[in-house]
């Protein structure tokens, strides 16, 4: 592993309010490599947008530090925080464009921000525009391009001032699924031609494993667990993970004519020439209802599980269950996913 | 009465000192309120730079400035059009207590503007390390430029009506022909023609100020 370009530490955050205070976080501790991309998952008001916020401090925690290429953002002045800012491109959800500026000047606003000659700035704003794909777009204003436009035209900008990490704040959540693979795909891009490290915020496990390297999933203002995407995707340890990445079928209750005992079988990616729900319910002759069953592409291997519910017939379901010991796939029984 | 010569000119000097008037207190009292108008959103809670007490102060003297009946605020600001001009009669005389009256409202009417704006682009102008002064100057006032332009339509159109009482200092202008002429000697005519210069007067500004509102706005396709 690379050295760490943003190492969070102890962070916490808290909001007065009228009614007291709130809590959006508390005890983070996380480190980014350089290179990597980063994904930070949660569900809405778990916190993760406040954290984003805290990284280049457009919220000042309320504890703890960020260190940012070994330089703490607590103990800088706002204007050492302005420049590290620089270094640090964001993107957003709503695009966050300037609406009475057209393509090229949005590009070339951080650059007029730190005092780039406009031709200059103009040179490098016509080069990213190129980079996204709208070069031929320069002259028009937001109003007139698409949400998948708009977020080129931002990532573009944020590029602008040669950022060494970009933050995406649910840079996808408004767009529709086409687009959002695309952006995903432009960002996957820059982060491997460009090497700028990547820290993606959003909700959606889907975004996650289309492009992080790693994960943190963030519940109730804590860290629920960290790690590589396959391994959280293949067995989270966390109640939070497994509803994120099982989505409704964690949490419903075993129906239907079974026995209600049901079973996560995991597959990490060597048994995918093999089919084996096929050859188990043959072996036993015992039929299975498959609750659930995803299998994706992570990092080239084809990952997935599949939540089946075991017949009712007691020796029916041992046999199944002796059926899966005996080819060592893993599996855990199911029951406990109320999370 | 008919509209003989004399009447006509009585008429196109009162137009010409209705519009110095307005022009010059509005101009003023863009001076003052603009930046009044930026600091009661910048020093906001939750502003760009947060400053509670002085945002707070500053509302309560806006509030108090605008609650003073204009009629009232003209006699209190007379003496101070003597020191400024060095006449407390006549039109010039009356453009200080406008200009007094005009830019709390201007103020006000300025911060409503910079509210309508989205909170998303300030921040990220701040995530690219804009300071204080770089958002004021490069994204607060020229994003509200079309809703600034409008308000300016308002707050004209406000200073020409309150131009009008120019008339009980010895000014002149059309409201104090209309006054002068139509009230005090009972002479409708003339009153009437005062007033329809007036309303035309506000239509030119009012549809000035959509069109330029309108024309430059970037956000209409």
């Amino acid at each position: 592993m690379e050295t760490p370009i943003i190492r969070i530490v102890d962070l916490g955050k808290e909001f007065k309010t009228a009614n007291g205070s709130v809590r959006a976080l508390q005890g983070i501790n996380l480190e980014v490599s350089a290179g990597e991309i980063f994904g930070i998952i949660g569900l809405s008001g778990a916190g993760k947008s406040t954290l984003v916020r805290c990284i280049n401090y457009l919220e000042t925690p309320t504890e703890g530090d960020v260190i940012f290429e070994g330089q703490s953002m607590a103990a800088m002045t706002d204007a050492q925080r302005r420049r590290a800012r620089q270094s640090m491109g964001m993107i957003f959800q709503q695009f966050n464009l300037l609406a009475q500026r057209n393509v090229i000047r949005n590009v070339c606003f951080p650059l007029e921000l730190t005092g780039v000659p406009k031709k200059k700035a103009r040179e490098r704003g016509m080069e990213l525009l190129e980079t996204v794909g709208l070069k031929d777009r320069a002259l028009a204003y937001p109003a007139q391009l698409s949400g998948g436009q708009k977020q080129r035209v931002a990532i573009a900008r944020a590029l602008a001032t040669n950022p060494k990490v970009i933050l995406c704040d649910e840079a996808t959540s408004a767009l529709d699924p086409n687009t959002t693979k695309q952006i995903l795909e432009l960002l996957k891009e820059i982060n491997r031609t460009l090497g700028v490290t990547v820290i993606v915020i959003t909700h959606e496990m889907a975004v996650i494993e289309a492009i992080c390297d790693r994960v943190a999933i963030i519940d109730q203002s804590r860290i629920a667990e960290v790690g590589a995407v396959s391994e959280i995707f293949l067995n989270p340890q966390s109640a939070i993970g497994r509803k994120l990445i099982m989505g409704e079928a964690a949490q419903r209750p075993a129906g239907g004519s079974g026995s209600g005992r049901s079973i996560r079988i995991l597959f990490d990616g060597r048994e995918s020439a093999e089919p084996i729900i096929s050859n188990m319910v043959l072996a036993c002759r015992a039929p299975v209802n498959i609750m659930y069953a995803a299998t994706r592409d992570i990092q080239g291997k084809a990952m997935g599980q599949m939540v089946v519910q075991l017949p009712a017939d007691e020796a029916d379901a041992e046999r199944v269950i002796d059926y899966l010991d005996s080819i060592k796939i893993p599996y855990e029984e199911a029951d406990g996913y109320e999370a | 009465m008919k509209l003989d010569a004399v009447t006509v000119n009585m008429l196109k000097t009162g137009i010409w000192e209705s519009f110095y008037m307005t022009a010059l207190s509005s101009l003023f009292a863009y001076i003052i309120g603009l930046p009044l108008g930026i600091v009661l959103v910048v020093t906001d809670e939750g502003g760009i730079r947060p400053v509670p007490w002085l945002q707070k102060i500053l509302g309560v003297a806006i509030n108090l400035l605008r609650s003073v009946p204009f009629l009232i605020l003209l006699f209190i600001a007379l003496p101070l059009s003597k020191i400024v001009i060095g006449t407390r009669i006549g039109s010039p005389a009356i453009i200080i207590p406008l200009t007094i009256a005009a830019a709390p409202y201007v103020a006000r009417v300025v911060e409503s503007s910079f509210r309508e704006l989205d909170a998303g682009v300030i921040e990220a102008a701040q995530s690219m390390g804009a300071s204080t002064w770089q958002i004021i100057w490069k994204v607060l006032l020229p994003e509200s430029k079309p809703s600034l332009l409008l308000g300016a339509a308002l707050a004209v159109t406000t200073i020409l009506s309150y131009s009008a009482m120019a008339g009980f200092t010895g000014g002149g202008g059309l409201g104090a022909i209309a006054i002068n002429y139509g009230y005090y000697r009972y002479e409708p005519f003339l009153m009437w023609v005062s007033v329809v210069l007036l309303v035309v007067m506000v239509q030119i500004i009012q549809e000035a100020g959509n069109r330029l509102s309108r024309k430059s706005d970037k956000r209409i396709r």
